[in-house]
């Protein structure tokens, strides 16, 4: 009985590979016919930021659109924290407990989390009290400078760049919590590595929530990029196995995997997670070159607990920080990086396809604190 | 478990005030300092913890603490008090429509679970109302997001209208309304698409979606790991749609869950449900003295009692009773009561609402699998019926056969057996009201003593019921 069930199964799955392949060879039929064969030589073995474009002056256009966007979406974070201290002095009256505790709360406030408050706080607090400070302006310059020495503290250089296989296809596996935004950071980054002329294959790893494969086919289908996809309810291990084949039988340079929603906290769920690396790990050796947790902006302390778990589990190699339009608060870049050491590789800051920007942590503390520097002079 | 930290927290803080016979004013200080940072760290919106901290420390000052006998218990109390106040006083169902349908709409920003909590709600009428509702989805935005709807509508049997992406979620909720009328659904659920509380465009849609529906019911769909945006959110969208109540989605993860305690007091909008779980039945009511007693330490009999309730059957569970008096307990029965505690949830869920459990040193690394539970199951069904029935025939030749039909190694089957007989005798002991062997399993300090009461009133409830019971035995024969 079980024999026949995966017998039956196994079928299924052939047969919805063999669907895919048919689908991803006409996609593929027509940019090769476009492009010509020479943009394969130089593709870049390690992506540097931002990417090698592959039409200058196309790409510069491009790219000020980007800074654009980016400069956009990222200014109310910026704002609101520059706000938020500036807000703390309006009330100054002196040092003293009252102080501190508002001190904690603004930081707090921002996102920075709670330990780097505290932190920071008791900082500050020491090198007043040592050296008697009462001036507004000194303790707000200290306070700046404290944040900013936390921010170089763990070293300033930092790669921030995707890491792609010397050859054969790399393979980033995306993990993350329920409703974050795994299905549609893939969705955008796939279109960005498609414009820049990689060839891309998505996996539908997501055989638990309902709706789930449909939204990645749905991406797909836009970006006009193949998805490998199980039945409904299967071992994702299998669909992630049957991915990374084809995409070592066809060439794919990159396969981006998508995986269901779990929170840290269900021990089962997270092994599972381990198994699909594994496989992934016995099919190519040294892949998945990148694991990216995805991570809501909007998340409080919760999403330390979240890099923490699953930095444990699976080896993250970096995050997308998802949601980080609106109101969100930036702080939770300094909190990661202070706690985690693990950097902001991609920021998503819209509902756009093309709402996904690299991320240099090193000009958004900067601006940051520039904003501040200059409301406070 | 949600929360979790919050208790401990707030415990830590409460043993430094419990080891000197007496506070002092500067103790009560550095107690308040604690209670603070605990809530501040567990998301709780800066505002309201400053608010609930100064309620706290003018009640434990007015209250005369300091010259108290039990100064603790009373700050305790206090603490609770104000937790209980802050997340709304009781419990606080739907609103209902005074004819039908009952109009419920779903909103919050992208990725809160309002599509899979719309499917939730939808089951849970059915189930307890035996109510037949109809869902509406109005996502016309996110990838697939109607197909996730649709496929939910069918998991759990309940009808989902659509008309595809490409029309206006206003004109689909007037069609699906309409058709609500004609199928006399009593419950319409419109889903609608995730967004931010400042996309003006979005909003107003939703504004339209309102005027047009005049939903009984808008209930906001938070994640509740929620930082101190939470406010934000909940402000944004009750102001521009006047929400009615407050889901509180994944709270079956490890957050603090502070965005519950500062939603409630920020909007003053009760929180009405909240999810917990994976599975489309993980939907519960929110109670926020449990929920407050729970933050304390106090554990969450009540639920715990509750949840009983609903998966055991009296008769059953007097057979068990008798049973277990007669110390003829055995392996069929054992079986049985697996099943009954599986479909109540995973066990530590369980542990967690058993007072003194949930913040036990001893269980804070333990994580139960299911698959154990499944595991001992193979094994007694291996066993012969009169193996199961007698334990004591279990030699180990039997033993290595057991193993091998139950593809367990003879070790496991061996301490399955052992833990038999141990949770035998322990059961049997209980059920004559001694707790000796569970003293140390109860924590220390306040939440230990707060629990051993708790245990002890409900030994002595159950001898209660006993003897009702045989009085009433005594006077049928």
């Amino acid at each position: 009985m079980s024999i026949f069930g995966r017998r039956k199964k196994k079928k299924l799955e052939q047969q919805a590979l063999e669907e895919q392949q048919a689908l991803a060879k006409q996609a593929k039929e027509k940019p090769v016919a476009e492009k010509p064969a020479e943009e394969k030589s130089d593709a870049p073995v390690e992506e540097k930021a931002p990417e090698v474009p592959i039409n200058p002056q196309a790409a510069t256009t491009e790219q000020n659109k980007e800074v654009d966007r980016y400069n956009r979406g990222l200014e109310k974070s910026r704002r609101t924290f520059g706000q938020k201290l500036a807000d703390l002095f309006v009330n100054f009256s002196g040092v003293d407990d009252d102080f501190y505790d508002d001190l904690e709360e603004t930081l707090i406030g921002a996102d920075v989390g709670f330990e780097t408050a505290v932190q920071i706080s008791d900082e500050v607090r020491e090198e007043i009290e040592s050296k008697h400070v009462t001036d507004q302006k000194v303790i707000s310059n200290l306070i700046v400078s404290k944040l900013v020495s936390l921010y170089t503290r763990n070293g300033t250089t930092e790669d921030n760049h995707l890491v792609f296989a010397t050859e054969g296809p790399s393979v980033f596996l995306f993990v993350g919590v329920n409703g974050v935004g795994k299905t549609t950071s893939i969705g955008k980054l796939a279109n960005r590595f498609k414009k820049r002329g990689k060839k891309v294959l998505l996996a539908a790893c997501d055989t638990f929530r309902a709706g789930a494969i449909e939204q990645l086919q749905e991406w797909g289908k836009r970006d006009g990029v193949p998805v490998v996809a199980g039945p409904e309810k299967s071992d994702p291990a299998a669909v992630v196995f049957d991915a990374v084949q084809k995409a070592k039988k066809e060439n794919y340079d990159l396969v981006l995997v998508d995986t269901a929603g779990r929170l840290q906290n269900k021990v089962n769920l997270m092994n599972e997670l381990d198994k699909m690396r594994r496989v992934i790990t016995r099919e190519i050796p040294h892949a998945p070159q990148e694991i990216l947790l995805v991570l809501d902006a909007t998340t409080g302390q919760n999403a330390m607990n979240q890099a923490k778990v699953f930095k444990e589990t699976t080896e993250v190699t970096g995050i997308i920080l998802t949601k980080l339009d609106g109101t969100a608060k930036g702080g939770i870049v300094l909190a990661i990086r202070n706690q985690l050491h693990l950097s902001v590789k991609y920021v998503g800051l819209g509902e756009q396809v093309d709402d996904l920007s690299p991320f240099s942590p090193k000009d958004f503390v900067d601006g940051l604190f520039s904003d501040f520097l200059e409301t406070s002079k | 478990m949600a929360f979790e930290s919050l208790t401990e927290r707030l415990q830590n803080a409460f043993s430094k005030l419990r080891k000197k016979g007496k506070i002092s004013e500067s103790d009560l200080k550095s107690a308040m300092r604690e209670i603070r940072l605990a809530l501040l760290d567990a998301d709780v919106n800066f505002t309201v913890v400053k608010n609930f901290v100064k309620t706290v420390r003018d009640k434990a000052i007015g209250a005369d603490v300091l010259d108290g006998l039990n100064p603790t218990q009373q700050i305790v109390k206090i603490v609770n008090d104000e937790l209980v106040k802050v997340m709304g006083d009781s419990a606080v169902g739907l609103n209902k429509s005074p004819k039908i349908p009952t109009i419920i709409m779903m909103v919050g920003l992208q990725g809160a679970g309002k599509t899979t909590t719309a499917g939730k709600l939808a089951l849970k009428l059915k189930n307890e109302q035996k109510a037949r509702p109809l869902m509406i989805a109005g996502d016309v935005y996110r990838p697939a997001a109607i197909d996730q709807l649709v496929q939910v509508g069918q998991q759990i049997d309940v009808p989902v209208f659509q008309l595809g992406t490409d029309v206006d979620p206003v004109e689909i909720v007037r069609q699906g309304l309409q058709k609500a009328q004609e199928e006399n659904n009593d419950y319409v659920i419109i889903d609608t698409a995730g967004r931010l509380q400042i996309d003006e465009k979005l909003m107003d849609e939703l504004s339209r979606i309102k005027d047009l529906a005049h939903p009984n019911e808008i209930l906001l769909v938070v994640d509740a790991m929620t930082g101190q945006n939470a406010v934000n959110t909940a402000e944004g969208f009750n102001n521009q749609l006047d929400v009615t109540g407050i889901v509180l989605t994944k709270l079956d993860g490890d957050t603090r869950g502070g965005a519950a305690l500062s939603i409630r007091a920020v909007t003053g909008k009760p929180i009405k449900f909240i999810g917990q779980g994976e599975k489309m039945k993980d939907l519960d009511v929110f109670h926020p003295d449990r929920m407050a007693s729970r933050i304390l330490g106090m554990g969450d009999m009540l639920t715990l009692i509750e949840k009983t309730q609903k998966e055991y059957d009296d008769k059953q569970a007097q057979d068990m009773t008798e049973k277990i008096r007669e110390n003829s307990f055995d392996f069929n029965d054992f079986v049985d009561q697996m099943d009954q505690m599986q479909n109540m949830g995973s066990m530590e869920d369980i542990m967690k609402m058993i007072p003194g459990m949930a913040n036990n040193p001893a269980m804070k690394n333990v994580n139960i699998d299911p698959k154990d539970m499944s595991h001992m199951k193979a094994i007694v069904m291996s066993m012969t019926p009169a193996e199961r029935e007698d334990p004591d025939l279990l030699n180990p030749s039997r033993r290595r056969r057991i193993a091998g039909g139950s593809g367990r190694p003879v070790v496991e089957v061996n301490r399955m057996i052992k833990q038999f007989g141990q949770m035998k005798k322990m059961m049997n002991q209980m059920s004559k009201g001694n707790f000796n062997g569970m003293e140390g399993m109860l924590g220390k300090g306040v939440s230990g003593r707060l629990s051993k009461l708790a245990m002890n009133s409900m030994v002595r409830k159950g001898k209660k019921r006993k003897k009702k019971r045989m009085k009433k035995n005594k006077r049928n024969k």
